[in-house]
């Protein structure tokens, strides 16, 4: 079995808001992620993929293929958008790094054809990061 | 559904890699520079893991808030701009970095109860980093 990861770049808007929440409640849970304009972030993407080398390619995948559905299911809906308004996960969601992680999965997974998804790894910033090995 | 969550710190500290079990000859050949003897220091990275449910209402495996605070708390005060081996812990205990990242993930482990921790991952420098999982 061989792991190979390839990662991307995407910038977004979100704000942290749950309507069953009162505003005191959105505040202290929330705190500025509550702010009600949004604010942003650019998000480091590593999807991780996993599955034995072809003999004849010697790929566990093809990159190319890996890099465009990453770019058509994931970068195309989120890069430069606010997450709460325009990707439909998060209209009844919040989007947080960890529901980022599991939609991004979740867009993926059935996309691979060959290789298996093992991990999703969403950086909101360098010191802050989810993984998500999909439902254990 | 469950996820892992992890938060980098920074921290500044000293120390010297010195056993009482060993002669200084030992000591010497063993730890090398790290041994010279008024210490050197770091700046440390720890890397805590959490893992759990993401909670439906907030979208959170725990509150980063949480987190940080306990981290600030527990380790970030005990450890930042210290001797290492002036403190207590390392009394009688080399404060190598495979040492203190098991002293993290102890005081994590017994004190913070919001989330499973997985993982206390330390980067003593770019090239060397260490991690203990229990």
């Amino acid at each position: 079995m061989v792991y190979l990861t390839r990662k991307a770049e995407f910038s977004a808007s979100h704000l942290y808001h749950n309507p069953d929440f009162t505003p005191e409640e959105n505040r202290r849970v929330f705190g500025k992620c509550n702010n009600p304009h949004g604010h942003g972030h650019n998000y480091t993407l590593e999807v991780t993929v996993k599955g034995e080398v072809d003999p004849r390619s010697g790929f566990v995948v093809d990159l190319k293929q890996l890099k465009e559905i990453m770019h058509r299911e994931v970068l195309d809906a989120m890069d430069h958008r606010f997450l709460n308004k325009e990707v439909p996960e998060f209209q009844h969601q919040i989007p947080t790094t960890e529901n980022i992680a599991i939609a991004i999965w979740q867009r993926l997974a059935p996309k691979l054809a060959r290789a298996q998804l093992h991990r999703v790894r969403v950086y909101e910033t360098p010191d802050l990061f989810v993984d998500f090995f999909g439902e254990e | 559904m469950k996820a892992h969550l992890s938060r980098r710190y920074l921290f500044s500290a000293s120390h010297r890699l010195l056993s009482e079990a060993m002669s200084n000859e030992e000591n010497q050949t063993t730890y090398g520079k790290c041994n010279n003897p008024y210490g050197h220091g770091h700046n440390y990275t720890v890397e805590v893991t959490v893992s759990g449910p993401v909670d439906p209402q907030t979208g959170m495996v725990c509150n980063l808030t949480d987190l940080d605070g306990f981290i600030g708390r527990e380790v970030l005060v005990r450890f930042d701009h210290e001797n290492l081996n002036m403190l207590p812990q390392f009394a009688h205990e080399v404060p190598t970095t495979e040492n203190l990242c098991i002293q993290i993930y102890e005081i994590v482990q017994r004190g913070f109860h919001l989330a499973h921790l997985e993982r206390v991952r330390i980067e003593e420098t770019m090239m060397n980093s260490f991690e203990y999982s229990g």
